[in-house]
């Protein structure tokens, strides 16, 4: 995506947005915009609504845990079909408590995605349909994507990042 | 996994409703799903889906494993189109290190991609056969199926999980015999298709059992994200081919095929289509093949031939690097989608620099549109439940990671 559309972009945010934006990225010539939650559900409602941008799909919704900063973040991944722009929206949670409203007022879709995320990274999606577990049992009391629970026997050094020089 | 508001409420016996089970093992769902139906004499009322009965953890193992690790990872999504994962996570991380991918690699990718494409749609379609009571078109394409794989052990020596290519290329050109495979699947499948439409596609039985059973309009279905053959089927032109090429499909002539009402027959018949086109970009992928070197030089991704491990010391070191994985990975987020044979397959990845990924996200398409099942076949009765499910081509595999 050339810098001109992403320029486009970032200006049709900023018209009645601007505020919310905490910083825009270009990893990889892919426009990421991360956000402050308070307006999550109004923003992507409103560039699914916008005449010219027309994000009406969502291509994924995923969590990312930051254990440094102690937040966990939400990727919404758009796509507008009519024009073929492609947008990245991150939010970021505090770690302990993560809250945020439903999309699944916009996009029907986001409903399984909400309950992974959920399921995965312990984020509670308000007014939510129906928030259950979807992929582990429900028994089951973690979250386990989060870093704090490791996959394999932490007591083990022999592969520990030392061993290979860093 | 019992929950309350599955059971039958006191108002669903007054109403006469019955609760019946379908799964999670069943001859017709291919694939372990359960459906919890609740039924009113032979007509669905409401559907409750419980998935993640073969849940394997795969982001979670991505993230203690190096690059090259993750590729048997993607095998056991689509299990039915494995070297098109495996691909797309190729390509993931050749945008991440910047690789340059010779033309010929690029080729070489999209014939076997598109094979893997055939392999899938043949299995679907003809699985909803099976399942519309025809077993003569699924056991007689199967042996089509066969000549695919025996393809792919050719070129990579695996058949279902296939772990096919290597980050940069392929481990070695495609050998004589394998072009020989191929030339034979070319001249042999198309005829065979083409009786299997025959006897299939304009036949009265199949025709109204498939038509009208779980449509989906063009809205619900952007609405719940669908992509790939589902999607075409509702009416909308999205394939990642087009829109964003990767691995120079934009070099290819080939049409899109889309349906109108996105119910069975539709989704039957753009699978159907798309076959022939995935044949004829095939032979334009043999006619137009480059010449050049089988791998891109990236030495710290891809492992240097046994006989230079050796006999050089760059080729010993790289080897070790790789090995114990030790490479250096820029550090950056990177998304990469491909067409994956039900639909937009993408790889979210994030890397802090580490020996393995930071985070990876798996945008599995089979996830994404299957929870718009119970929508789909509310009102109708099982069998044609049953068809929707096999024509909606969800592999249990992908739908839980």
């Amino acid at each position: 995506m050339d810098s001109t559309i992403q320029e486009k972009i970032i200006s049709i945010i900023k018209e009645k947005f601007e505020g919310d934006i905490l910083s825009i990225e270009t990893p990889y010539n892919f426009l990421t915009i991360n956000l402050k939650q308070d307006n999550i559900i109004e923003i992507i409602r409103y560039l699914y609504n916008h005449p010219e941008a027309k994000f009406q799909y969502l291509t994924t919704v995923c969590g990312i845990h930051y254990p440094d900063v102690k937040q966990i973040a939400i990727m919404y991944q758009l796509h507008s079909l009519t024009n073929n722009w492609r947008v990245r929206l991150k939010i970021y949670l505090p770690e302990e408590n993560p809250v945020v409203p439903t999309l699944t007022t916009v996009f029907a879709g986001a409903n399984w995605m909400e309950r992974e995320t959920y399921d995965f990274f312990g984020v509670k999606f308000t007014g939510h349909p129906d928030l259950r577990r979807i992929l582990n049992v429900e028994d089951m009391i973690i979250h386990p994507l989060r870093k704090e629970y490791p996959l394999e026997d932490q007591t083990r050094e022999d592969k520990k990042d030392f061993m290979f020089g860093r | 996994m019992a929950s309350t508001d599955i059971l039958n409420t006191p108002s669903d016996v007054e109403k006469g409703y019955s609760t019946l089970n379908l799964g999670p093992t069943h001859p017709a769902t291919h694939g372990i799903f359960q459906n919890v139906l609740t039924m009113d004499g032979e007509v669905i009322v409401k559907s409750e889906p419980t998935i993640g009965y073969i849940h394997r953890a795969f982001e979670k193992l991505a993230e203690r494993r190096p690059f090259y690790q993750i590729t048997p990872i993607t095998d056991r999504m689509n299990y039915c189109s494995s070297p098109i994962n495996n691909i797309g996570w190729h390509m993931t991380v050749e945008k991440l290190i910047g690789a340059d991918i010779p033309k010929r690699v690029q080729y070489l990718r999209v014939i076997i991609m598109e094979l893997a494409r055939i392999s899938d749609h043949l299995i679907c379609n003809t699985v909803i056969g099976v399942d519309t009571g025809a077993l003569t078109g699924f056991v007689y394409l199967f042996q089509f199926r066969e000549l695919i794989y025996e393809i792919y052990e050719e070129i990579c020596g695996a058949r279902l999980t296939t772990n096919i290519g290597r980050i940069g290329g392929f481990e070695r050109d495609f050998s004589p015999k394998a072009w020989a495979k191929i030339d034979k699947f070319l001249k042999e499948y198309p005829d065979a298709l083409k009786e299997f439409e025959k006897l299939v596609m304009r036949n009265r039985i199949f025709m109204d059992r498939t038509i009208g059973a779980g449509p989906i309009s063009a809205e619900r279905a952007l609405s719940y994200s669908f992509s790939g053959p589902n999607l075409r089927a509702a009416g909308v032109d999205y394939d990642v081919r087009v829109m964003n090429p990767y691995s120079s499909y934009e070099d290819f002539d080939f049409i899109v095929p889309v349906g109108t009402n996105g119910d069975t027959y539709d989704r039957f018949m753009v699978r159907q289509e798309e076959m022939w086109q995935s044949l004829s970009i095939i032979r334009q992928a043999i006619e137009k093949l480059p010449e050049g070197p089988h791998h891109a030089e990236v030495p710290e991704f891809y492992l240097p031939p046994k006989q230079e491990v050796y006999n050089n010391m760059e080729a010993l070191i790289y080897h070790f690097k790789i090995v114990m994985g030790e490479t250096d990975v820029p550090k950056g987020e990177v998304y990469h989608c491909v067409e994956g044979g039900n639909g937009e397959l993408g790889f979210y990845l994030i890397s802090d620099g580490g020996r393995t990924p930071f985070r990876l996200h798996l945008r599995r398409p089979c996830f994404i549109y299957y929870q718009a099942y119970p929508e789909m076949i509310q009102g109708t009765n099982i069998s044609d439940a049953i068809l929707t499910m096999s024509s909606m081509n969800v592999i249990a595999g992908e739908l839980d990671a």
